[in-house]
């Protein structure tokens, strides 16, 4: 630390150089913070998934449906504390682009399995006593503009009424929020009963169930019991944790963390060679400092210190401005299209990632001239000099 | 003339002497490397899943589905209105009957090779019809399902994308066993993501009674889609969507290839500014190294353009290298490279392969000369200003 005048002067030696350096690290941790903030995007329904729940789905198929049936055999297995479903509603508000998801819910099953959606009370019972009404998650109020006591049309591509209406009206009841910050509630959920009543085709069926086991039981083995229930039925089960499910799912449109390791692997692999350029250049250019230095009784290691310092300094510099403009810059994507990308936000595990990136990275663009600098002869450094 | 002489002089002792400043010169290039690299990869996923999308639709096949259907999953229709198509004008007719294929769309879940993970699989319910709809599918391998026969004819990309479809096979899907009897090409394109049987199989097997869920045509002639969507549209007895085949996979196509131009395009602009803090680097060292040669050459009467512009020169010649080596390895490594993703338009897997396009390419390499020329301006004006007789004091 007492040599930080000297490593801070050594590094503003040339100072359009070192300028230009902090500003290619800058780009290439805001690149890191924005990419990092897309992969969690991904996989964020494995990130926020309950260890306690699990989802039951039609073993062919996600998209075929099941019996309502089930929910009382699936509340009866043992280590099952409570059981409820919900249906893909497959609607859009005015534009086909607004997709989002509806739910058809039993509503006081439904709050009761997902705690972290937090709402007035009052709404919740004004829901309850409307069955038209319906409760949507403050992120998709937030995009569309929507308020309580608003009536709005959802458009649905596959749930024709028995009027033959495909867009179903619904009054706005509350408005609900999640509890875990970064929650996911971009959803409107509506009255089961209602969706049940009023739907042309397929009464008595719903999408998945949603299972909580009891607080000691084995998740796996209370799966397994259920899959086994439903062997010899017409419509067989896959059970899984909600984190595998959703891992599962996510791995359906591809490996989106090997694409972006891929691209931040050339973005960084660039970055070592700018960064580690700039400090041999550095070091080359004081040659005769450093023997002077080392004439003045500076140890080897001392002199390898101060040029690794002056190379982890500026990765330090250009990595906390880049990942402070990042941070600032998935703000304002997450607030603008939020509701359509849930999940996109710089977690606490890429910003420890990004420090541990800064420091190793100016290590390995250091390391070779900080080498050089500290193998000097004083005779032949000066000599050359 | 002169000018141009002393700038090709100029340029030219610039690019002789460039083995001296190797180390700078090298992470230029790299930089812009690795900006071509990452575009001409990101964005040829976004053509590869175009092209595989725009090449299953032909202009004179018309695609009917249900009115507000927005994929083929979603649509229906019975047997009867199938009929009520079958008898509208503007369709192509094979002696007394029209061209036309009635088909069911479902889902199964087929583990993905890559992943080992469930993966959404449409499986297509057709009849021996959709081989004249579709007049480029081809069967490569074993032979034709036979109908009412649990029998599979798998499409060559989902048979290398997922577990269990080679032809001999068995597949269970639910409490049906099924057997994949052959494979088929369909020249590329989405089709060959899918597993196709009988539909009366599929109607059965998915207890659909005699309904299905789009109508595939071919027309006269593309013009007769308005005579086609007319004449629909005016039957009580039917309420249709109908669009070409083209236009339907394009409209399906369009949410993937957004999000990855929506992804692709930033990331490029923002790694090209990097680079351009690359290049600037570059070419600064470059003129700080070569400052005496500058004032010696402005001394000799050389006059400040040719040193202007051959820097320029230097920084773009830099930066198209870096450009072409980013090109060349983007189309090395990923051209042809296979994968597959959830469109969510149709809730299932496509298969697709990344394409690494001329124009892509081309668009690469505009992307290295703006960096290079922008890389280079700054320091080209700062080397046409540099003062002779201090530069040459330092001697």
């Amino acid at each position: 630390m007492k040599y930080f005048g000297l490593i801070w002067h050594n590094i503003w030696r040339k100072k359009i150089r070192t300028s230009l350096t902090i500003l290619s690290i800058l780009v290439a941790f805001l690149l890191f913070a924005l990419l990092s903030a897309l992969g969690y995007a991904f996989k964020y329904g494995e990130e926020s998934a309950d260890a306690e729940r699990l989802i039951v789905i039609d073993k062919v198929s996600l998209i075929n449906l099941l019996p309502i049936a089930y929910q009382n055999q699936i509340a009866s297995i043992a280590g099952v504390h409570s059981a409820t479903h919900a249906t893909w509603f497959g609607g859009y508000y005015q534009d086909p682009k607004n997709q989002f998801g509806q739910f058809p819910v039993d509503p006081h099953e439904y709050f009761a399995m997902y705690p972290e959606f937090k709402m007035p009370e009052e709404q919740f019972d004004a829901w309850v006593k409307n069955r038209t009404g319906a409760v949507v998650g403050k992120d998709i109020a937030d995009a569309f503009g929507w308020q309580v006591g608003d009536r709005i049309p959802i458009q649905s591509t596959i749930w024709t009424a028995k009027s033959g209406e495909k867009t179903w009206e619904f009054d706005i009841e509350g408005i609900f929020a999640n509890e875990e910050p970064r929650g996911n509630t971009s959803m409107l959920l509506f009255h089961y009963d209602y969706f049940d009543e009023a739907r042309a085709f397929g009464q008595g069926l719903v999408g998945w169930y949603i299972v909580r086991v009891d607080a000691g039981a084995d998740p796996v083995q209370v799966q397994n019991a259920i899959d086994a229930e439903f062997e010899n039925s017409r419509n067989q089960t896959e059970s899984a944790p909600e984190a595998q499910f959703a891992a599962a799912f996510a791995k359906q449109y591809g490996n989106i963390a090997l694409i972006v390791s891929l691209v931040l692997g050339a973005v960084f692999f660039t970055l070592l060679l700018v960064s580690g350029n700039t400090m041999s250049q550095s070091v080359r250019e004081r040659i005769s400092e450093l023997a002077v230095l080392k004439t003045l009784g500076f140890s080897d290691r001392a002199v390898l210190g101060i040029v690794l310092s002056e190379s982890v300094l500026i990765m330090l510099m250009g990595g906390l401005l880049g990942v402070g403009i990042g941070v600032i810059a998935v703000r304002g994507v997450a607030a603008s299209a939020g509701a359509f990308l849930p999940g996109f936000h710089f977690s606490p595990t890429a910003m420890a990632m990004s420090l541990l990136l800064m420091v190793g990275a100016g290590v390995v663009a250091g390391i070779f001239p900080a080498l050089n600098a500290m193998r000097l002869s004083i005779i032949d450094a000066l000599a050359r000099a | 003339m002169r000018a141009l002489r002393q700038i090709f002089a100029v340029t030219l002792l610039n690019l002789k002497n460039l083995p001296q400043r190797l180390g700078s010169s090298v992470v230029a290039v790299v930089g812009v490397a690795a900006v071509v690299l990452v575009f001409a990869a990101v964005l040829s996923m976004a053509r590869g899943f175009e092209r595989t999308m725009v090449t299953a639709g032909a202009e004179d096949t018309a695609i009917i589905m249900r009115s507000g259907a927005t994929s083929e999953m979603s649509s229906g229709f019975g047997g009867d209105q199938v009929l009520v198509i079958a008898s509208a004008p503007g369709l192509l007719k094979d002696g007394d009957t029209p061209v036309l294929s009635a088909e069911l769309f479902v889902i199964v879940d087929v583990k993905k090779k890559s992943t080992n993970t469930d993966a959404n699989v449409p499986f297509r319910g057709v009849q021996a019809s959709a081989f004249d709809v579709r007049r480029d599918v081809r069967i490569t391998q074993g032979r034709m399902f036979e109908t009412g026969k649990n029998e599979i004819l798998v499409g060559r990309a989902a048979q290398s994308e997922f577990q269990g479809l080679d032809v001999g096979s068995t597949i269970r899907f639910g409490k049906t066993d099924w057997t994949i009897v052959g494979a088929f090409e369909a020249g590329g394109s989405v089709s060959e993501s899918e597993l196709w049987t009988d539909v009366r199989v599929l109607q059965s097997a998915y207890r659909r009674g005699n309904s299905f869920q789009t109508v595939r045509v071919k027309l006269e002639s593309p013009e007769s889609l308005d005579i086609l969507e007319s004449s629909l549209k005016d039957d009580p007895r039917i309420d249709p969507d109908v669009m070409s085949e083209r236009e339907f996979y394009s409209s399906q196509s369009e949410q993937v290839t957004q999000f990855i131009k929506l992804v692709g395009y930033p990331l490029t602009i923002l790694m090209s500014v990097g680079a351009i803090f690359g290049a600037l680097n570059s070419m600064y060292s470059s003129i700080s190294v070569r400052g005496k040669e500058i004032a010696t050459l402005r001394a000799l009467g050389f006059g400040p353009i040719p040193v202007l512009v051959s820097t320029i020169v230097e920084s773009t010649l830099l930066a198209l290298a870096g450009g072409i080596v980013g090109g060349a390895l983007a189309f090395v490594v990923f051209n042809g490279f296979q994968v597959s993703t959830l469109n969510f338009a149709s809730f299932s897997q496509v298969v697709f392969n990344f394409a690494v396009t001329p124009d892509l390419l081309l668009e690469g390499l505009r992307v290295a000369v703006i960096i290079g020329v922008v890389g280079g301006l700054f320091p080209a004006i700062r080397a046409a200003r540099l003062p002779v007789a201090q530069a040459l004091r330092e001697l």
